[in-house]
């Protein structure tokens, strides 16, 4: 076992024992905090990929904004929080069934697929992909078209979610 | 900035100056004219660029600025769109921008910009003028501003995308956009007067017929497509793609690229306005004088010609050099027959504009007479002479209309038409630049000798006519250029010699500098761009100046066409037909008083040979007696009314029964009700999982998406 | 070197803990949370195909930071969406949001 198979697998598990832990803990805080632990290893597992630039992307984007903007939300809703109730709905257990189903049907199907034992050919000498990324996102013959259209859903959910966050009564709509 | 990027930016400025003026400026009228001059002017400097840049290219004819991105999936491949620059759309676009910059510059003093609202001026009529009271408590009337300024120079914008669009494109798909593009302004502008009716019939007239053309065009292009699989340029003009396409027949004996190189020219002949779709043009001279020489000189008509020139190796793909195969034939013939045919009907018109009108459609005739016969190079040179000195003349005619109207207004008599010539005369001590300029644009119009533009280009397509021997388009194309010189010095005569012939041409007055520096800058290029193109082979003067036209535009081909022969018989020929006619013509209305002495108000001449009475006979008064008669009065009145109300009782009789005995119980009863029924059984029972709660949904959805894709896999792809 | 499969695989559990999350949870934003972990499962077989096939074609990458875009809107019409109901029902229990019941 290589050292870069036993630093995978120790990232996977960490992800996954905070996924889990993102999932079933009680405390809402803590459960945000428990996806800031499995996103960074998911960042590890881009490092892992050489995908260097999605890892950076990673931490912060998705740690240092949108892991951070869950924090405020569970603050903002936060008589829930101290909420002693179940943190589970009464059906939880056939969300497990169906979820453990859906792992199960994945495996099944992955072994049926011959491409399953690929190994990676060795990382090209001196090859940048970050500026490869670069040129495919802003290139004509590249993704230019939908790079631009994520950044148009991006603006057009942004203005949407202002619009239904903002509350008439508490702002400056003079009503 | 990279010339292909440069390229592709060309077209854009107008297309943006449309944009901005529709939706946000047109309350402006500076505003507007700012940024629709300013985006001419941007073309104008991105494609002398281009034009430099393209002259700095050796070889450019094997090596042109191309440029294409994928643009539509069809099945495996792309069909590309791009832009391309070869010597012959470098050419090409040097005049477009020319003359449009100088059209949108000339705008601005025709509409009168900086002049005060007409007293009671409407959106859709011609400004009236203005009445002002000056300082000593005198009340003048002077010209008024356009009421929908902003207006005309958005949709002049639009078409001057459309042209350059069309200069650019290297596909015929584009090409044809383009083109249509040009179609709808011309409709928009021509109609742009639209309180006039006959401005109105004749926005419609212009938008049918070429679409007559259009039609056939359109066919073209889809023949061609399904028989190339490309529209590129530069795909078809390969040897193998030609080949392929002379040596395919198709019907009427014609090969498969004859009957495409036809079928595209009858765009052409609707655009350019050949007899026999000639009609349109002369009355497109109901829009104002900027978009005549739009339309006339800077775009619409010289498209239709570029888009011979361009699908030249397509005509001529079957030609073996000597005997002209049935296509150039048919494209020389009506050539000729339309430079032939206009000029006799220009002699008799008194309008100034329509005399301008007809010249244009002759001298479109000779540049498709030109490529009829193989003549390239004499063809593509023609059309930039004269697209230089016909926006000249008309930008020149709508200056001198311009200072008419001064005079209309001065003495008030609204029923003294500013455009008819026999109202004018005596101008040139008025207007001394228009004069001149206008003497420059109508010497070159009529080829005089050595000094203009035009000589040296009708020259050449003559010379190339008597080179190979084509004597029946010589002889024609020769009478048709002294009908010219004759016609157009009758206007200069009747327009600018001689004394005032009444008193509103006593008190014309000269234009504004936006008016009267396009007709400088034009006239220069009306002169100077002959002598680009002088032949080695001419007497005393050839080689002094590199035959630089011929070299550039001709590379465009794959095989460089020979110039033909010298020879003195077309020299001469050219020689005696623009000075006698130019003499004739001064001789012959030096002392004409009015229009009754006029010799040559020939009842034929004088009513363009009946086309339009006739077409209004054979097409139209038909149409509406169909529309009449046959559809309203027989189809619609006798048939399907008499049908339906023989249909009516009956069908009664037959619903009553079917309603009695099958509707009501068995439809309503067991199927209607039943269905009912049956539904709200079901709802009852499915309404227990409408729960409202998301996750419920979800993990119902997930259930059924696991049980049918398990039961695909294991029945369907294992199986 | 890694096989593909461990990262199909990880990839896969990653999306059933976060289906997981999405279907038992009673708050919404911590189905949100169980929605950002399929999300980021997703975006590892894109890298992962991305590494393992190509890797001068660079479409996984880039579908992966599509992802990360609509990602980061989902979330912010999401927690805008859980905010507002909030305000106007004081509760953010997906089982007490049920006003689109029959």
């Amino acid at each position: 076992m290589t050292g870069e198979q036993i630093v995978f697998l120790v990232v996977a598990f960490v992800t996954l024992f905070a996924g889990l832990m993102v999932v079933t803990t009680r405390n809402l805080v803590h459960a945000a905090l428990w996806l800031v632990a499995a996103l960074f290893g998911v960042a590890v597992t881009y490092v892992i990929l050489h995908a260097n630039f999605l890892a950076v992307v990673q931490v912060v984007v998705y740690i240092g904004a949108i892991a951070i903007l869950f924090i405020f939300a569970v603050m903002l809703t936060r008589r829930d929080m101290r909420d002693q109730g179940p943190q589970m709905n009464k059906n939880w257990w056939f969300g497990a069934v169906l979820a453990v189903l859906t792992f199960g049907g994945l495996y099944f199907l992955l072994q049926g697929w011959e491409g399953m034992t690929k190994t990676a050919t060795s990382y090209p000498v001196g090859f940048d992909a970050i500026s490869e990324l670069g040129n495919a996102l802003v290139s004509p013959a590249g993704y230019v078209l939908p790079f631009e259209v994520a950044s148009v859903l991006l603006v057009a959910a942004l203005v949407g979610a202002v619009y239904v966050a903002f509350n008439p009564r508490n702002g400056n709509s003079g009503k | 900035m990279e010339t292909t990027t440069l390229i592709w930016l060309i077209p854009l400025p107008p297309l943006l100056a449309f944009f901005l003026i529709v939706l946000f400026t047109n309350r402006s009228k500076a505003l507007s004219h700012t940024i629709a001059v300013g985006a001419a002017a941007l073309s104008f400097i991105g494609s002398m660029i281009v034009f430099v840049r393209a002259l700095g290219v050796e070889h450019l004819g094997e090596h042109p600025f191309e440029s294409a991105i994928n643009w539509l999936p069809t099945g495996d491949t792309w069909f590309r769109i791009g832009v391309l620059i070869d010597p012959l759309g470098a050419a090409v676009l040097f005049f477009v921008a020319i003359t449009i910059f100088m059209i949108f510059l000339y705008s601005v003093g025709y509409h009168n910009y900086g002049q005060p609202a007409g007293d009671h001026d409407v959106k859709g009529l011609p400004p009236h003028g203005a009445t002002v009271t000056d300082e000593h408590g005198h009340k003048h009337v002077v010209p008024s501003v356009e009421p929908m300024y902003s207006r005309f120079f958005a949709f002049l914008g639009l078409f001057a995308f459309g042209m350059y669009t069309l200069v650019v494109s290297d596909n015929l798909l584009t090409l044809f956009v383009g083109w249509e593009i040009m179609g709808l302004c011309s409709y928009l502008l021509i109609g742009f007067w639209y309180g006039k009716p006959s401005a109105r019939d004749a926005a419609v007239k212009a938008f049918m017929t070429t679409r007559v053309g259009d039609v056939f065009m359109l066919l073209g292009i889809a023949f061609l497509y399904s028989a190339t699989g490309t529209l590129t340029f530069r795909e078809i003009f390969t040897e193998e793609t030609l080949h392929a396409l002379a040596s395919t027949p198709a019907w009427f004996g014609m090969t498969a690229s004859g009957l495409i190189a036809l079928l595209l020219f009858i765009g052409t002949v609707g655009k350019s306005a050949q007899w026999p779709l000639h009609v349109w043009l002369p009355d497109a001279m109901e829009g104002p004088t900027p978009v005549s020489a739009m339309i006339h000189a800077a775009t619409m008509v010289s498209a239709g010609v570029y888009a011979v020139i361009r699908m030249f190796p397509l005509l001529t793909a079957d030609w073996n050099g000597h005997e002209l195969t049935t296509t150039m034939t048919i494209v020389a013939f009506i050539g000729a027959f339309t430079a032939l045919f206009a000029a006799t009907i220009a002699v008799a018109q008194n309008d100034i504009k329509r005399v301008l009108a007809y010249s244009t459609i002759s001298q479109l005739g000779y540049m498709i007479a030109a490529l009829g016969i193989g003549a390239y190079v004499a063809a593509a040179f023609h059309l930039i002479t004269h697209a230089f000195f016909k926006a000249l003349l008309f930008l020149g005619s709508g200056s001198v209309i311009h200072g008419m109207e001064h005079g209309v207004l001065h003495t008030g008599n609204h029923h003294v038409d500013p455009q008819d010539m026999y109202n004018m005369g005596g101008l040139r001590k008025k207007m001394p630049i228009t004069f001149w300029t206008f003497l420059i644009g109508g010497f070159a119009l009529s080829g005089f000798p050595l000094v203009t533009a035009g000589f040296w280009s009708k020259d050449e397509i003559l010379a190339d006519a008597f080179g190979h021997g084509h004597l029946a388009v010589f002889v024609t194309l020769a009478i048709a250029a002294f009908l010219t010189a004759f016609y157009t010095m009758r206007q200069i005569t009747l327009t600018f010699l001689g004394e005032p012939r009444t008193e509103e041409a006593k008190h014309a007055q000269e234009t504004p500098w936006t008016m009267t520096t396009p007709l400088i800058v034009l006239a220069f290029f009306a002169v100077t761009y002959g002598w680009v193109g002088i032949s080695e082979h001419f007497p005393i003067l050839g080689g002094l100046v590199p035959n630089w036209f011929h070299d550039f535009v001709g590379h465009t081909l794959a095989e460089v066409p020979e110039a033909p022969e010298f020879s003195w018989i077309p020299l001469l020929t050219s020689l005696v037909v623009a000075l006698g006619g130019l003499a004739l013509g001064y001789l012959t209305y030096r002392n004409v008083k009015s229009v009754s002495e006029d010799k040559f108000q020939i009842p034929l001449l004088k009513n363009k040979y009946y086309f339009d009475e006739a077409y209004n006979f054979l097409f139209i008064r038909p149409a509406y007696w169909f529309a009449e008669n046959v559809v309203y009065k027989f189809l619609d009145k006798g048939v399907i009314d008499g049908f339906l109300h023989a249909f009516g009782p009956f069908t009664q009789g037959t619903g009553s029964a079917l309603r009695n005995y099958f509707d009501l119980p068995v439809i309503n009863r067991a199927i209607g009700d039943g269905s009912a029924e049956i539904t709200y059984w079901f709802g009852g029972k499915l309404r227990g999982i409408q729960t409202g709660r998301v996750q419920q949904y979800l993990m119902l959805a997930l259930v059924t998406f696991i049980v049918i894709g398990a039961a695909l896999y294991f029945f369907v792809f294992a199986a | 070197m890694v096989p593909l499969s461990w990262y199909l695989i990880f990839a896969a559990a990653l999306f059933s803990i976060g289906m997981f999350g999405v279907l038992s949870r009673r708050n919404a934003v911590a189905i949100l949370l169980g929605i950002e972990l399929m999300l980021n499962s997703v975006n590892i077989n894109l890298a992962a195909f991305w590494r393992y096939g190509d890797v001068h074609l660079m479409a996984g990458q880039v579908f992966a930071i599509i992802v990360f875009a609509v990602a980061a809107a989902e979330v912010a019409v999401g927690l805008a969406l859980v905010i507002s109901v909030y305000r106007s029902r004081r509760t953010v229990v997906a089982d007490e949001i049920d006003m689109m019941k029959w």
